[in-house]
Order: C-alpha cells, then sequence, then structure tokens
C-alpha cells in the first residue's frame, strides 16, 4: 500500500500536509537545507524535523512518537525500530576526524597524539553511533585513549571542542566542517575501519506515508545527495 | 478542629491536581522489569552512580549552607541599596533553564571562562570534567532553594529576642550565631533538605558544564538519560526506580523530623 503509494508520489498530484522527520544530530545542516528545498518543490508540505541522537530517537519511536521518517547515523538504531520502518535504504556514508582548537595549538597529528599526558578529549558515549565508531577506529589504532566526558551526541562532543574546554574530539567529517569557523579538522587513517553508514527509511503507521515516501525519494534523488556531498558526506 | 463539607468544586481539581504529579510514577512503577531489579542494582556502574550522586548533592548542599545562610540573613536584616535587584538574581537559577546555567557556567569557570581561564592559568585548576564540577553545578541550581527558605524563615522569626540580645550589648556575629540561628534553625533544615533534592536530581547542568564520565561526573541522572539513549528503555526505569525511591525515602524522613506538619 505505501509502496503503490510511493511510487505515484514522484511526479504525481501534490499531497499536502505536514512530514514529520527524526533525523540523526549530524544530519541537523544537511536536512534543514534539503527540508527547505523539499518544500519549495512540493508546495503546501511542511517538513519538520526532530534531530537528536539516533538511539534515543530510536527509543522516541518505540516508545509510539509520531514521526513519518526516521534518518540514522548507523544501521544498529534503524534495527531497533524493527518492522517499523519500511525498506531502510542507506543514503550516505560518515567518517570521524579529530577536531582541536583553530589553528590546531597542540600539534595534534593523529589519535596516537590523543593519549598526550595532560590533553583533554571529548568522546561520544559507546551508546551513540559516533561513539561507537569511535570505539572502532581507536582499537584498528591500537590506542587506548581515556577521554574526560563522554557526550551524548556529536554536536555535544564538538561544542566541548569549540568553548576550548577540550583540547580535540572525535566527531564526524561533517560536523568538523559545519564548525570551520571554530576549529580545525584532522583527518586519520584508522577512521576509514569505522566508516558510519546513514539509512533512511519511512515508518509503519506513518500519518502521512506519501509525503514521508516524497521526502526520502527527495534525499535519493542526485539534488539530495548533492546537499548531502556538499556538507561532507560521502555517496553510497 | 470542626468537620466541614468539602465542596466538589475545590475537591474534584484538588484531586485532579494529585492525580496527574502520582499518575507519571505509577507509570513509571507499572513499566518496572520487577524480575531483573535486584540484578541491575548490583549492577557496578549503579552504584557508582549512585554513590556520585548522594556524595556530590551531600556537598553542594554543603556549599549552600555555607554561602547560603550569610546571603539570606543579609536580605532579611539589613537594608542596602538595591536589595530587590539582588533579591531577584538569586532567583534567576531558579527559572534559568539548567542547560542555560550549564553553559554559563562554562563561559564563567570554564578552561576559558571568566574566572576559569584565570584559575587554570594561576594555580592550574580547571572545574570541568570533574566531581567538584558536579558540585559547582549542582548548588548553582540548588542554591535559590536554599536563601529563599532561609530569608523566608528570618521574616518570619520574633526580631525582638535579637533587639534584647543587641541590648544586652551582645555584638552582631554573637546575636547571629546565638540568638538567630537557633531561632530559625528548623528553616534551614527545611531548605537544606530542598535543596540537596534538587541537587540529587540536577542534570541539565552538570551534563552541560561537568560533562558525563562514569565515577567522576556521571551522576545518576546523568546514568539515567545515558541508559535510555542507548535505547535500554528497562535499564532506564530502573535507574529511575531507584532515584526516586531514595529522594522520597530521604525527604519524607526528613520532612517529619524537621518541619513540623501539622
Amino acid at each position: 500500500m505505501v509502496l503503490t503509494l510511493g511510487l505515484s508520489g514522484c511526479g504525481g498530484p501534490e499531497e499536502k500536509g505536514t512530514v514529520t522527520v527524526f533525523a540523526a544530530a549530524s544530519l541537523t545542516e544537511s536536512f534543514t537545507t534539503l527540508g527547505k528545498q523539499f518544500e519549495a518543490a512540493h508546495q503546501g508540505t511542511t517538513v519538520k524535523f526532530n534531530f537528536a541522537g539516533s538511539s534515543a530517537l530510536a527509543t522516541q519511536i518505540t516508545q509510539g512518537a509520531p514521526a513519518d521518517v526516521f534518518a540514522s547515523a548507523a544501521s544498529k538504531n534503524m534495527a531497533t525500530i524493527g518492522d517499523a520502518a519500511v525498506t531502510p535504504t542507506m543514503f550516505v556514508k560518515n567518517q570521524l576526524v579529530i577536531a582541536t582548537a583553530k589553528g590546531n595549538p597542540k600539534q595534534i597529528t593523529g589519535v596516537a597524539d590523543l593519549t598526550e599526558p595532560g590533553l583533554k578529549v571529548a568522546l561520544c558515549a559507546a551508546e551513540v553511533p559516533c561513539g561507537a565508531a569511535a570505539g572502532t577506529a581507536l582499537d584498528a589504532a591500537g590506542v587506548k585513549l581515556t577521554p574526560v566526558t563522554l557526550e551524548q551526541d556529536v554536536k555535544a562532543a564538538l561544542s566541548k571542542v569549540k568553548l576550548g574546554e577540550v583540547d580535540a574530539a572525535l566527531v564526524y567529517r561533517t560536523d568538523a566542517r559545519t564548525a570551520s569557523a571554530d576549529v580545525d579538522t584532522v583527518e586519520f587513517p584508522e577512521s576509514a575501519k569505522a566508516i558510519n553508514e546513514y539509512p533512511i527509511a519511512v515508518l509503519k503507521g506513518a500519518a502521512n506515508p506519501t509525503g514521508a515516501r516524497q521526502f526520502v525519494d527527495y534525499v535519493l534523488s542526485a539534488d539530495g545527495i548533492e546537499v548531502l556531498t556538499a556538507a561532507g558526506f560521502q555517496a553510497p | 478542629m470542626t468537620r466541614q463539607r468539602v465542596p466538589p468544586a475545590l475537591l474534584v481539581p484538588a484531586i485532579g491536581g494529585l492525580l496527574f504529579l502520582v499518575l507519571p510514577l505509577a507509570g513509571l512503577l507499572w513499566r518496572t522489569p520487577w524480575s531483573t531489579l535486584l540484578s541491575r542494582l548490583r549492577e557496578p556502574e549503579v552504584a557508582q552512580a549512585l554513590r556520585l550522586s548522594l556524595l556530590t548533592a551531600s556537598l553542594a548542599t554543603l556549599l549552600c549552607l555555607v554561602l547560603g545562610v550569610p546571603l539570606a540573613w543579609l536580605l532579611a536584616r539589613v537594608t542596602f541599596p538595591g536589595r530587590r535587584l539582588v533579591r531577584a538574581l538569586i532567583t534567576v537559577p531558579l527559572v534559568l533553564p539548567p542547560v542555560v546555567g550549564g553553559i554559563a557556567l562554562l563561559l564563567a569557570l570554564g578552561r576559558r571562562g571568566l574566572l576559569g581561564g584565570w584559575l587554570d592559568e594561576t594555580f592550574g585548576v580547571s572545574l570541568p570534567f570533574t566531581t567538584a564540577g558536579v558540585v559547582v553545578a549542582e548548588a548553582f541550581v540548588a542554591l535559590p532553594f536554599l536563601v529563599i527558605a532561609v530569608e523566608g524563615a528570618l521574616r518570619g522569626a520574633d526580631t525582638r529576642y535579637e533587639e534584647a540580645a543587641a541590648t544586652l550589648g551582645a555584638s552582631r556575629w554573637i546575636t547571629f550565631t546565638h540568638v538567630t540561628l537557633p531561632l530559625v534553625a528548623p528553616g534551614i533544615a527545611a531548605g537544606g533538605v530542598l535543596c540537596w533534592a534538587r541537587a540529587l536530581g540536577e542534570f541539565g547542568a552538570t551534563i552541560t558544564f561537568a560533562g558525563n564520565y562514569p565515577g567522576i561526573t556521571q551522576t545518576m541522572p546523568l546514568a539515567v538519560y545515558q541508559t535510555m539513549e542507548s535505547g535500554d528503555l528497562d535499564g532506564a526505569v530502573v535507574l529511575s526506580l531507584i532515584l526516586l525511591a531514595v529522594s522520597v525515602t530521604i525527604l519524607a524522613a526528613l520532612r517529619d523530623r524537621w518541619l513540623a506538619a501539622p
């Protein structure tokens, strides 16, 4: 049913109404842009966003939060909601970088430097995708690291760098790029072992399944992927 | 006391109000996985977070008593220009979203903060990500509760005893310690209990200012949030229940002891 509606969605008569999108915190900027473009292309449709850590969003969805679309920063959190997700599709990939203060005053060149005594590092908590990825990347590098804090999402970890409270944080390349006025980015090779794949899905029981399918199709379209790659995401 | 018929116009909304407060707690109890409760309680992370919560809330209360009682006395007993403004400023943390409080604390006491930058450069002291930072965050949001309670007690106290002590030659300090303090002790205790309870429940300012690290800055409310974030609703419910049980037990015990309810 949803599928047939979805197929007729492209180019068919415009469905009016609101599309509620639950999206990972790391998608905040690019999805906000995508939402505006989508609204311009589908007159009468409004996109509402709820941005947070993917795990929190998955919990909200399983507890019955009224969402039409879920875009997660990891397939694990998409799996959490089980068959509430209708045919999840990978749409972008993201990689970790080290974010440092502007000018990289501590001269950090790789993850091994993060264990220097006196250096303060923020990581995401292991429960959220950026934390899980950080764990994998650090293991791949053989680096044992004691952070000063485990933040609840990637934006919170980045804020601690912007404020100067920590010397470095492992964050997504896209988030570091958004904050390029305040932070510098150090790429590290081990992050290739911990690439996050982002799935997106229409949700079963969506109040606006047609609008939801149209939004997902828009994200997957060439226009959508262009916005996402411009923000630093990699195409799947 | 004469027994009166309660007008339904008052009784109905009163019961509604009670239900409104109690129903969410009932939801928590209803959803509690009782069978795994004990094993969850024994998890070292839970014990660690609970211990840290009790320690920091108690230290924050102590800090509030040391700073707050003199502040309340100043507001209640001394007339000075700008007293109304000072009183308004003291109540700001009551209405400020705790996250805003956390950001404000970072900008004041963080490594690059107004005072924190100097502390870091001169003494190498940095509060964020330390247990002391948790105490500071908790004290910031809890202090108004203490000041307001103690100021109220001071205003309600009979000043004739203080005047008598002064007439008999007691200095202001002696009057304060020997007359005023014993007179408002129940008020101070009540304020302290409120202050402790608020500190125990503190979340927003703590996670923003002090960060989240098990054993150092992860108090119970932060542990609840992290467990919830990880999709472990059962775990979050159990932790919430423990926090609720501790707060209710201590509030009830201290209320009977200190707040003479008629």
